[in-house]
Order: structure tokens, then C-alpha cells, then sequence
């Protein structure tokens, strides 16, 4: 397992958005996708901890409140695209708990809630060179996949050396998801302004434990 | 500030100034959020208040006249919630009121009706003024508040 990486920044978006930026993880894969039981019985822990005065409180909270000032700065409305740890918030009170939807993202769900700060994994071998945040060009696809949707010119992406992999938090390419074949990922956290970087790093670090936890080495999905 | 960073802002008239005004109102956005983030506990669905300010074009960097739109636009939705909650606390205080005059004079207000959340309370409990003993007390003028024992009870799906 490597240390937490920093991302590079376009200098235009250093400049104007100070603190925003991309901090990244390899970790090895799991070997299948199912969630292991230990793993079902945090989200369980963390569904009867989370209630709905804490959905209510949330936005109160520094980490946060941080992420709906940066949606503000970048155009988008937090009460129209819910910031991550709002949005997981709502699915729970929806849903009556935190729903299990495969290893991986069980543990992004987990470090999100853990710490409010989002992130997203990657098949590492899919990605070339570090990760930063730059505007994407006009006639740009996510992925670089010509079939894949095309990132407007000026938006804000997360990118790699060849082409723009995801939107600023948004998902990202199919061709960069995790798949059966993945050996290693590659986890990403979108820090903003307000949030110290050891918030980001310890939902990285989060992440991480959750796939490396007892059950979730040698089974097969 | 290296040499080739002052070139650059000397070389291009207003960037600099127009930074600066970005960031002050990126801080004024921030300030906002900040204010209506504040007032979100205090208001219920009942009071209808729409906190989306729409106008999505994100991800990406601004422009100076997208900001002062995101900045005005919370502000007014700022005042909208104060007003929302202002008008609220003085219905709660006029129906508390209310129900003070009817505990003090039940005959004088009856069959009047006063909710909890026409007060501003939890809960589905209902003051209401009904005179004792039914017909009886109707007709000798026994007027009592009675409150009603909550909410309905869940039923179970047919």
C-alpha cells in the first residue's frame, strides 16, 4: 500500500479556488466483491448511529458546510445536486439504512459517513499518471472513450495524462470503474477550503482498512 | 511573485481587481451558506421553504457576473427563510395566546380548537373546548378545555 498522494492542479483553478485539490491512494484489490459480513455490520452500526436530527444538523457541520461553499463556487446548487455526505444521508432515511452495494463501494459509503469527505475508486491501471484537477477542452470525452459523454469545455475535471476521467464530484468513466479483472485501485478524495488534509487522508486511510478488513482477502465474488 | 506572475497581471488590465472582487464574493457566499445552514433545523415541511436557488451551470470556474447572481440569490433566499420563520413566530405566539384565553374562559370560546403545531409543540395533541357532560353541559354552561390524547394510532395495512 502506498502513502496518500497529492494531485496536481491547473494553475487557473489553484489560483481562483484555493484548497481544492485531489489526494489519491493504490491499494490492492480485493479479490471478489462481496461484501463480508463484518463489513455489512458496520454499514448496520453506522445506519442505527445516523439519524434524521443528523441529517438535519448536517449541513451545520464544518466538513460539510465546507463542500456546500465549494458546490456554491463552482455553480453548482447543493440542494439540487446534494453534496456526498448529504446525499448518503438522504439514501439512508430513504432507504431505512445504508444499502450494501458491493465491497468497494461499501467502503467509499463507510469512510464517507466516517468522515464526510467523498471518494471514489478506480481501477489503477486504467489511469495514466497522477491524477489533478484541470478545465476540460472542448471535444473532450470522459475516459477518452469516443462512445463515453463529453465533458462541456470549462468544466472542472478530475483527469489523468490522457484525458478527463470524471467530473469535480461527480462519477467517473465506466472505463475507469474497478472491474473483475482489477488488481489494483486507485482511491481518490476531493478536498476543498475548510477541510485539513489529514480529514482527507483519514478518509482515504478509512477506505483502505475497510477493504483490507479480515474476510475481504481470498473470497470470491 | 516571480517575475513572469507580475508580467502576466501588468500585461492583462482589470485580472487583477477582478480576482479580488471573485474572491470577495465567493467569501460572501460562503458567509451566506453559512447564515442559511443555520436556520435549517428551525424550519419544518409545514412551512414550504424552497432552499434551491436553481441555476446549475457547474463544475467550473465562475465569472464575476455568475457570482454576484449566486450571492444575490441567497441573500433573498436568506430573507425569504427570516420572513418564513418571523410570520410563523407570530402565529405560534397568537395561538398561544389564544389558548390562554381559553383555559382562563372556556364558555367564552367554545368549540374553539387550538393544535400543538398551531403552537409550535411536538406532537399531534389538540386543546378544544367542549362542554361537560355533552348536551347537559351545553345547555347549563359547563365549558371545559379538554386535550386529546395524541396522535392516531398506526394502522395496520389492509
Amino acid at each position: 500500500m502506498s502513502a496518500p498522494q497529492d494531485g496536481w492542479v491547473a494553475d487557473e483553478l489553484r489560483a481562483e479556488l484555493p484548497g481544492l485539490g485531489v489526494v489519491s491512494l493504490t491499494v490492492p484489490a480485493p479479490p471478489g466483491g462481496r461484501t463480508p459480513q463484518g463489513v455489512r455490520e458496520h454499514l448496520d452500526a453506522l445506519s442505527t448511529r445516523f439519524r434524521g436530527a443528523d441529517a438535519l444538523a448536517l449541513r451545520q457541520r464544518p466538513i460539510p458546510h465546507a463542500y456546500r461553499v465549494c458546490f456554491r463556487h463552482v455553480g453548482l446548487d447543493p440542494d439540487t445536486t446534494r453534496v456526498p455526505i448529504e446525499a448518503a444521508a438522504i439514501e439512508r432515511l430513504m432507504q431505512g439504512g445504508f444499502v450494501s452495494r458491493g465491497l468497494i463501494a461499501d467502503a467509499c459509503t463507510i469512510a464517507l459517513v466516517e468522515t464526510g469527505v467523498p471518494l471514489w475508486a478506480l481501477d489503477a491501471d486504467a489511469v495514466d499518471g497522477p491524477l489533478g484537477l484541470r478545465l476540460a477542452t472542448a471535444d473532450e470525452r470522459l475516459g477518452g472513450d469516443a462512445d463515453a459523454p463529453a465533458t462541456s469545455a470549462g468544466q472542472i475535471v478530475v483527469a489523468d495524462a490522457q484525458a478527463p476521467i470524471a467530473p469535480l464530484f461527480g462519477e467517473p468513466a465506466a472505463s475507469h470503474l474497478p472491474a473483475s479483472g482489477t488488481t489494483r485501485l486507485l482511491l481518490f478524495a476531493v478536498g476543498v477550503a475548510g477541510v485539513p488534509r489529514m480529514h482527507v487522508e483519514e478518509a482515504l486511510w478509512q477506505c483502505a482498512s475497510v477493504l483490507d478488513a479480515p474476510g475481504t482477502r481470498g473470497r470470491l465474488g | 511573485m516571480t517575475v513572469s506572475a507580475l508580467a502576466h497581471r501588468l500585461s492583462v488590465p482589470g485580472a487583477y481587481d477582478e480576482r479580488a472582487a471573485r474572491r470577495t464574493l465567493r467569501a460572501q457566499v460562503a458567509r451566506l451558506e453559512r447564515e442559511l445552514a443555520a436556520l435549517a433545523p428551525d424550519v419544518s415541511p409545514r412551512d414550504g421553504v424552497r432552499w434551491s436557488i436553481g441555476g446549475e451551470a457547474g463544475p467550473r470556474l465562475l465569472g464575476l457576473g455568475e457570482l454576484e447572481r449566486i450571492r444575490d440569490d441567497l441573500a433573498e433566499r436568506l430573507h425569504a427563510v427570516r420572513e418564513t420563520l418571523a410570520a410563523r413566530a407570530v402565529r405560534e405566539a397568537e395561538q398561544r395566546a389564544l389558548l390562554e384565553r381559553m383555559l382562563r374562559d372556556p364558555a367564552r370560546h367554545r368549540f374553539i380548537r387550538v393544535s400543538a403545531t398551531d403552537v409550535g409543540e411536538p406532537g399531534c395533541g389538540v386543546w378544544h373546548v367542549r362542554p361537560r357532560l355533552g348536551l347537559i353541559g351545553m345547555l347549563a354552561g359547563w365549558w371545559h378545555v379538554k386535550l386529546s390524547s395524541g396522535c392516531p394510532l398506526a394502522r395496520a395495512a389492509a
